[in-house]
């Protein structure tokens, strides 16, 4: 049964109600629709911005995240006078500033195995706007269990992927990638970095997708995986199929319920990994800068990224950047201390694995990374 | 001479280039010859038996080769070869 319009939402949505497409009809399924946005960053932004838009009825936005001054260069549903308040309760207020018509429920809380099918449970339509591999594989398994539609989005700098998961139609997220990367392989866009006007072009095709779902219309992307390179301005499309030993949606599934997506991924749990590394392999910036002060021979590697060395350094470090480390570990002298440091500890975490594999014993991890060094060493170091 | 489009993600291990030129007349030739080109590319990229991780596909035109004939699959000299791997940003 759909919902009738009133007299001022015949108005508002007037653009819609000319296009034969959507017309009176469409426009009441979008305001009887029910759609769940994962995370209200980048992606979920402005997937979230023009679902409101549209007039869908119902939107519910899941994040625990507090907003930060950094999130804004592209979650552009926040504003400056939100940071440091609630991502949700941020969101909610700006889309019911765009449309007071609407309903908004929000979930500040970590989406899991716990809560997820309790929330996900009265919408229609799940949008997958999160930022790491335990949540995709949650989503999607979520999705294929319940029979809804995931509408997919990822990014990473320049690069952009979309689809739509819906099993009962075609392939599963799990058909395309049965098992997500190695902890620490795909950086996060903390780590790495993204173009902030990237999750503006994805989402918007996830929100464009889930318009069309919502109304019935078109092709959809069920079946095909769309990649998008803003450096080269290039869309492409690949054909996904069904895996027939998918162990979700395939004729013989193994996972017939949620999991623990966090040991799936090999990851120590939320969605921001940090790799685990044992007290005694960190040292602090006070400890450090401490011994520096006092004339200890400390080998310091900056494992960052060349062009972040102009933001913020260390003097006397020797920049050798994570994905170099391996080739030159010959060049380092075990006898020596080494303390590895980045931007906030993720991947000197790594490089520290790294060289402990391979028999290292007089190495730290700088705990918080250079930032924390700006924080509590040198304050009138830039943090990033 | 086929060519490798290499992703954002991944091209950390190909000295930072967008496509690597590769010679081989199967799928499973191109990737084995990039991965000579850059052999700390190949326990990122494959399985101890040669195989491609579950995490990236390898697609040759719209075709996941999988669907194709997995490795086996012949390759022109004009094709392009596509690694697309999963990512997680959001």
């Amino acid at each position: 049964m759909l919902l009738e319009l009133s007299r001022a939402e015949i108005l508002r949505y007037s653009r819609h109600l000319l296009i034969p497409e959507v017309g009176l009809d469409g426009q009441r399924k979008l305001k009887s629709a029910s759609v769940l946005v994962v995370g209200t960053g980048g992606l979920g932004s402005p997937v979230a911005l023009y679902l409101a838009a549209a007039g869908v009825g119902h939107i519910g936005l899941v994040d625990y995240d507090v907003l930060e001054e950094s999130n804004l260069q592209r979650q552009i549903i926040h504003g400056t006078s939100r940071v440091g308040t609630l991502k949700v309760e941020s969101a909610r207020a700006r889309l019911l500033d765009l449309n007071p018509s609407i309903q908004v429920e929000v979930f500040n809380e970590p989406f899991t195995s716990a809560n997820a099918m309790r929330i996900a449970e009265p919408f229609d339509f799940i949008v997958d706007g999160t930022d790491n591999f335990a949540t995709r594989y949650l989503i999607n398994d979520l999705c294929v269990l319940s029979g809804k539609p995931d509408i997919y989005g990822a990014i990473y700098r320049f690069d952009g992927q979309a689809s739509v998961f819906f099993a009962q139609q075609g392939p599963c997220y799990r058909c395309l990638f049965p098992e997500p990367p190695p902890p620490g392989m795909v950086p996060s866009c903390a780590d790495a970095g993204v173009l902030g006007i990237l999750p503006g072009t994805i989402g918007t095709i996830q929100a464009t997708e889930t318009i069309k779902l919502i109304l019935g219309i078109g092709s959809s992307l069920v079946g095909r995986l769309l990649l998008y390179n803003a450096l080269d301005m290039s869309f492409e499309y690949v054909k996904l199929k069904k895996n027939p030993a998918c162990k979700v949606c395939g004729p013989h599934p193994e996972i017939t319920g949620l999991i623990d997506y966090f040991e799936f991924c090999g990851v120590p749990g939320l969605d921001h990994p940090e790799p685990a590394t044992a007290a005694e392999w960190n040292i602090s910036a006070l400890q450090l800068a401490e011994r520096l002060k006092r004339g200890d021979k400390i080998h310091l590697i900056d494992v960052r990224e060349p062009h972040e060395l102009a933001i913020s350094h260390i003097d006397g470090a020797q920049n050798m950047p994570l994905g170099m480390l391996a080739a030159h570990l010959g060049e380092l002298d075990s006898a020596q201390e080494i303390v590895l440091f980045c931007k906030s500890g993720t991947r000197s975490a790594r490089a520290l694995e790294l060289l402990l594999s391979a028999g290292f014993r007089k190495v730290k991890n700088l705990q918080g990374g250079i930032n924390s060094w700006a924080l509590e060493v040198d304050q009138s170091m830039p943090l990033y | 001479m086929p060519f490798m489009k290499i992703p954002n993600t991944l091209r950390s291990y190909v000295n930072g280039q967008g496509e690597v030129s590769v010679q081989g007349a199967t799928a499973g030739a191109a990737l084995q010859d990039m991965l000579a080109q850059f052999p700390a590319f190949r326990p990122h990229l494959c399985k101890q038996d040669g195989s491609l991780r579950s995490f990236v596909n390898l697609y040759l035109g719209r075709s996941n080769i999988r669907d194709l004939q997995g490795l086996d699959t012949p390759l022109n000299s004009d094709d392009i070869l596509n690694l697309v791997p999963a990512i997680a940003g959001g």
